[in-house]
């Protein structure tokens, strides 16, 4: 979230946003400030709080380009990427209005059956950033990201990485076969900043909860244009600006 | 204490979870995880149950993706899928009401829907909410299709639809669902009222089964304090305070 309001401040412009699978407050944020040209996403929602209102009013407005997609095609999309290869194949979604309104994605039968199998192709998704917040990362650009692993996927398939951390620790995190196992080795990442509970209002696991009274707040403010304006300058626009 | 409409849909959930050896929960699913969890307490804990947006009872340790790639295993019996429109042949909506994209309502979109409809054998339809704007003849936008085509590569699909007023069973080869029970207060003529689209019935519509004294006791007790680890409010309100 701390990288998401410094892009609202520097007035980000034409953003293609991919959610993996799925997003809210951010996605949302980021539409209203006016930061986004298109999205791809699973679903966009605030959860218990209801519907992500800045992107349901640019959905209605038509303000947005939006490619409605399911989870596990974001996912193996990426995973193309990853292997370097130009599509991946899927089951299901045959049938579907997602796949009427993808004509990026096409249908072949599969080449190793006897006959007929029709089979989703998708291709592959390189992002030109992956962006994510984590609990820390070490002086070689190392980052402990647990057994969240899409994280690692979406760092193989994005052209470059920039990850927020809780803190910056001096010891070395592929030192310890119990903390490499969850790392993402530097090789893939290109710039950490240092962004203590940088990602509240929302949770990061074993560190803190969500700020349920802000989401709050935001869900109220953000129904209407205005009071989004006046979420913004409250809470992003007159923070000092670090980033 | 009277058995609550709540604890009679946690039941009848364990019920059509008879038999599963992995139930997967999905996000905001507090009702269909509490029956889950009774389908465990009830069969000697040898199910396992694994609820989205829980850190005790999820045992995926491979990001975003596992759940799909389980799935597509044949590792896992049963998943929840609800939908803001379902219609008489299974098929969900949960992209919005009107014409795509922009659409007059819009709802957060498909998640994993269109690939799990395909891959879950016993997949339960779970909408409290049944009215003629929920139960609708035909959807507006098929994220998921109750059916395919003969020659698609399908193993899962609909099992059955469970509302706040009664029990479907989905017929496959039919393509239809049919009443197998109202729940106490309704009636074949209430539900026939409330739904939008044509289903097969039994005649006459027996009473959806109470809860016995022994899942009562699981419900109020067991299940309401696992539970309680992922809904927190739903355990206390719905199900009571823990004595």
């Amino acid at each position: 979230m701390a990288a998401t309001r410094a892009l609202i401040r520097r007035g980000a412009r034409d953003l293609r946003l991919l959610a993996v699978p799925q997003c809210g407050i951010q996605a949302d944020m980021l539409i209203g400030a006016g930061c986004v040209r298109g999205i791809e996403a699973a679903a966009v929602t605030m959860g218990e709080l209801g519907g992500a209102p800045r992107f349901n009013a640019a959905v209605k407005a038509g303000a947005i380009e939006i490619r409605d997609s399911t989870c596990p095609a974001i996912h193996t999309a990426l995973q193309a990427s990853e292997k370097g290869v130009p599509f991946m194949p899927l089951r299901g979604i045959l049938g579907t209005d997602i796949l009427a309104h993808r004509p990026d994605w096409k249908v072949q039968d599969n080449p190793f059956a006897e006959s007929g199998d029709p089979i989703v192709l998708l291709p592959a998704i390189r992002p030109d950033i992956a962006l994510f917040h984590a609990p820390r990362a070490d002086r070689a650009g190392n980052v402990w990201i647990g057994r969240r692993r899409e994280l690692v996927t979406m760092a193989h398939a994005a052209a470059r990485t920039l990850v927020t951390v809780e803190e910056i620790v001096e010891d070395d995190l592929l030192a310890d076969e119990a903390t490499a196992a969850g790392t993402l080795p530097g090789l893939y990442v290109s710039g950490v900043a240092e962004a203590p509970m940088g990602a509240l209002p929302l949770a990061l696991t074993e560190h803190y909860g969500a700020d349920t009274d802000h989401l709050g707040e935001y869900a109220r403010l953000a129904r209407s244009a205005e009071g989004f304006a006046e979420y913004l300058q409250r809470h992003v626009l007159a923070q000092d600006v670090a980033a | 204490m009277p058995v609550t409409r709540t604890e009679l849909l946690i039941a009848t959930i364990a019920r059509l979870l008879e038999g599963c050896g992995h139930v997967a929960v999905g996000a905001s699913s507090p009702i269909p995880g509490a029956g889950a969890f009774l389908a465990r307490a009830l069969g000697g804990d040898e199910m396992r149950v694994s609820v989205l947006g829980s850190r005790r009872h999820n045992f995926f340790t491979d990001g975003g993706r596992e759940l799909f790639d389980c799935a597509a295993q044949g590792r896992m019996d049963a998943f929840f899928l609800g939908g803001g429109q379902i219609d008489g042949e299974g098929n969900i909506n949960l992209v919005g009401v009107g014409d795509y994209p922009t659409l007059d309502v819009r709802w957060p979109g498909s998640f994993g829907s269109a690939y799990l409809y395909f891959l879950v054998p016993r997949v339960i339809l779970f909408r409290e909410e049944h009215s003629p704007r929920v139960l609708v003849p035909t959807v507006d936008f098929v994220s998921a299709p109750g059916v395919s085509e003969e020659g698609v590569w399908r193993r899962g699909g609909p099992h059955a639809l469970l509302t706040g007023r009664c029990l479907f069973a989905f017929d496959r080869a039919a393509r239809r669902f049919r009443l197998e029970s109202a729940h106490p207060g309704e009636s074949a003529e209430s539900v026939a009222e409330a739904t939008g689209f044509g289903y097969d019935a039994a005649d006459p519509v027996p009473e959806t089964a109470a809860p016995d004294r022994r899942m009562l006791d699981l419900i109020r007790g067991r299940v309401r304090d696992e539970i309680a680890e992922t809904y927190p409010a739903f355990a206390a309100e719905v199900l009571g305070t823990a004595a």
